[in-house]
């Protein structure tokens, strides 16, 4: 590979084969995959020890994800890194989709300005696991990382969980409270516990090469179908970091894949695309079939599966690692706290309901997406060729042009943790993931709100003068989340209220805020619930609700 | 607007449900049982539209943009 040296992580004796007898874990994840790093960091960053088990010792190489989302950057910011993907990926927001040669309409997909994290960036998966294991070094005392060490054996016992573990040293056991099954499509957990992984395989095959080269395309999503470089075909070219480059090509279904990933067969189709005067390398190429497919439940037991373990779609769309990594989100909050104690396990229960929900919408759009551009039989050919006929000159058509829709978090309304609006207004209703604004801070410094909530429950209220905000925080007292208030600069803030402004407005705009409007916002950072007007008694249930049905114990004086 | 027709999106944000609907409601049936259903959509959705003259539009549009070439 050229433009990327793997980092290799050093393999140690584990001390269950030095003689020391291991303690029992309360969280064991299994993959240092993006989804079982970012669990890992979660969960230390909430306080709780755990040590991930990985079979390898380096990043994931070769073509695997590139396209990371605004929801998945949130999430990633969170945890501290979201800076530095930022900082080293292609940021983007606008695709462009052809018919032959000629573009037939572009998306926006992020058209307004006021939001920390942008729509897309692009960054090689071995950026993002590399990034993941430095930050998580951060946490010496919670965090430990085995590389080369397999897991081979699971067995539930009571009300916990025995791992089989395998290294070039030999074999041991380790007991843990719970098991995070992180260890992707091919899951071991998985096959090891007999869990059936349903759902649909996609014949067609595709080349997905990874080019180096100096080349003037856009920082865009360019999607082409049946362009005069690859007849008959679509094509998608994405932008990476170091000069490198994504083309995926449509194969049919009766492509030989060894055949086609040989550089000589490759490469004409390269050049078709970037023309006889760039020299080009090839790094990578390798050619997929894909499916969708999820497990029927995420948590058997004290065994969680997050990530590919649980689920995984075609890549039109973006939406497997994306997915993966909004599982880390909605569970860790919830398994920390039943880990401490704070809630019941049926906390983790309702992790399976509302990922579950995320994995199938991720599921119906990337199998959508893959059928629009494979069509299989003549009449899917006809309607498929009639809605690019028509979309250039019919807005309706173009609305059916399906070149990938791009992975959105999904809504988490009708859930049991969160508590319905009374009646509908605007703004983000609970279940929502919360909008991000501008804000400046109580010393004034711009920043940004979703940098202001999460990691633990949160009351977001809005206030115009500080009598108010002085009731509000009274009353808030013995709640037990802490106030997080948009008011004006000149108001004298109560003591111990974090204060921010709202400088262009948009914080009351995008929350359909009016003076006492308050949001629960949970640990990941959705809307759990929300008030027009300031409620205790109904803040407090729709918390109790929202933290697993248990009440919240009111902290000490 | 062209010639009567309204061609701005009129799916309420659920295209995709549409299409794929469309696309299920064609599934086990030979190219003839297909074409004949086709036949029949088109029928039953010409008269949903309530309005003769863009029915006329829209199968001028469709001609239009099914020839080759
Ligand atoms: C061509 C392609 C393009 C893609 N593009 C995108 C994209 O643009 N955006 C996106 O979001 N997603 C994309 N994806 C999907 C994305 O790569 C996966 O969803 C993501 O890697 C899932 O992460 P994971 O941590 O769940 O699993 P993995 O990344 O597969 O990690 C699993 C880890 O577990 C380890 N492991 C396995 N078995 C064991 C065992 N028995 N014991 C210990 N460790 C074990 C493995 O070594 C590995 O480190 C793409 C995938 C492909 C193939």
């Amino acid at each position: 590979m050229g433009s990327y040296a793997a980092p290799r992580y050093e393999y140690v004796i584990p001390p269950e084969l030095r003689g020391s007898p291991g303690a029992r874990r309360p969280v064991v994840v299994v993959g240092a995959g993006p989804v079982g790093l970012a669990a890992a960091i979660d969960l230390a960053i909430h306080g709780i020890p755990c040590l991930v088990l990985d079979d390898n010792d380096t990043v994931s190489v070769g073509s695997r994800a590139i396209c990371w989302a605004k929801r998945t950057l949130e999430i990633f910011d969170r945890l501290g890194v979201g800076d530095r993907m930022v900082a080293k990926g292609v940021t983007w927001q606008r695709g462009r989709v052809h018919r032959g040669d000629e573009e037939i309409y572009s998306f926006d997909l992020l058209p307004e300005g006021g939001h920390k994290m942008p729509a897309f960036i692009n960054l090689q998966q071995y950026y993002v696991e590399e990034y993941l294991v430095e930050r998580a070094r951060d946490f010496p005392d919670l965090l430990e990382l085995r590389w080369r060490n397999e897991v081979t054996g699971v067995s539930a016992r009571g009300d916990g969980v025995v791992l089989e573990v395998a290294t070039p040293d030999g074999s041991y056991r380790i007991e843990a409270d719970w098991v995070l099954a992180a260890d992707g499509a091919n899951s071991a957990l998985r096959r090891m516990l007999g869990l059936p992984f349903e759902g649909q395989a996609f014949e067609e095959r595709f080349l997905i090469a990874d080019v180096r080269m100096r080349a003037p395309f856009p920082n865009e999503r360019l999607f082409w179908f049946r362009p005069s470089f690859h007849p008959g075909q679509s094509a998608l070219l994405h932008r990476q970091p170091d000069d490198v480059f994504r083309i995926d090509f449509q194969l049919g279904p009766e492509a030989d894949p060894v055949l086609e990933r040989q550089p000589q067969r490759v490469i004409p189709r390269v050049r078709a695309v970037v023309g006889e005067s760039t020299p080009f390398e090839l790094e990578w190429c390798s050619v997929y079939a894909f499916r969708c497919a999820r497990l029927e439940r995420f948590v058997h037991g004290r065994v969680v599966f997050v990530g590919d373990s649980a689920h995984v779609v075609s890549p039109f769309g973006a939406r497997g690692g994306n997915g993966g990594i909004q599982d880390v989100d909605n569970l860790c909050w919830k398994l920390a706290r039943v880990v401490q104690g704070r809630a019941p396990e049926s906390l983790v229960a309702t992790y399976d309901g509302e990922r579950r929900h995320g994995a199938d919408e991720n599921i119906l759009n990337s199998s959508r997406t893959t059928s629009f551009m494979t069509p299989k039989t003549k009449v899917e050919h006809l309607f498929r060729d009639a809605v690019l006929d028509l979309a250039p000159r019919a807005a309706f058509a173009r609305a059916l042009v399906n070149a990938g829709r791009l992975s959105r978090p999904c809504t988490l309304a009708g859930h049991v943790l969160q508590t319905p609006d009374a009646a509908p207004w605007d703004g983000p209703a609970p279940g929502t993931v919360c909008p991000d604004a501008p804000i400046l801070d109580e010393a004034g410094r711009p920043g940004w709100l979703l940098n202001r909530l999460g990691g633990d429950f949160a009351l977001l209220v809005f206030a115009e003068d500080a009598a108010e905000l002085a009731a509000m925080a009274a009353r808030a007292s013995c709640l037990g989340p802490p106030l997080v208030a948009i008011a004006p600069r000149s108001l004298q803030a109560p003591e111990g209220i974090v204060v921010l402004a709202d400088p262009d407005g948009l914080a009351r705009v995008r929350y359909a805020a009016e003076p006492g409007t308050t949001y629960l916002i949970r640990p990941d950072q959705h809307v759990a619930a929300r008030f027009k007007s300031f409620d205790p008694g109904g803040i407090a249930l729709a918390l109790e609700r929202a933290g697993g049905g248990v009440r919240p114990v009111r902290a000490a004086a | 607007m062209a010639g009567g027709l309204d061609l701005a999106e009129g799916f309420a944000g659920r295209g995709d449900d549409v299409y794929e609907a469309l696309i299920r409601g064609h599934e086990g049936l030979t190219d003839e049982e297909s074409a004949a259903m086709n036949a029949r959509l088109v029928l039953i959705l010409a008269n949903q539209v309530r309005d003769p003259e863009a029915v006329i539009a829209a199968i001028r549009l469709a001609r239009e943009t099914a020839r080759a070439g």
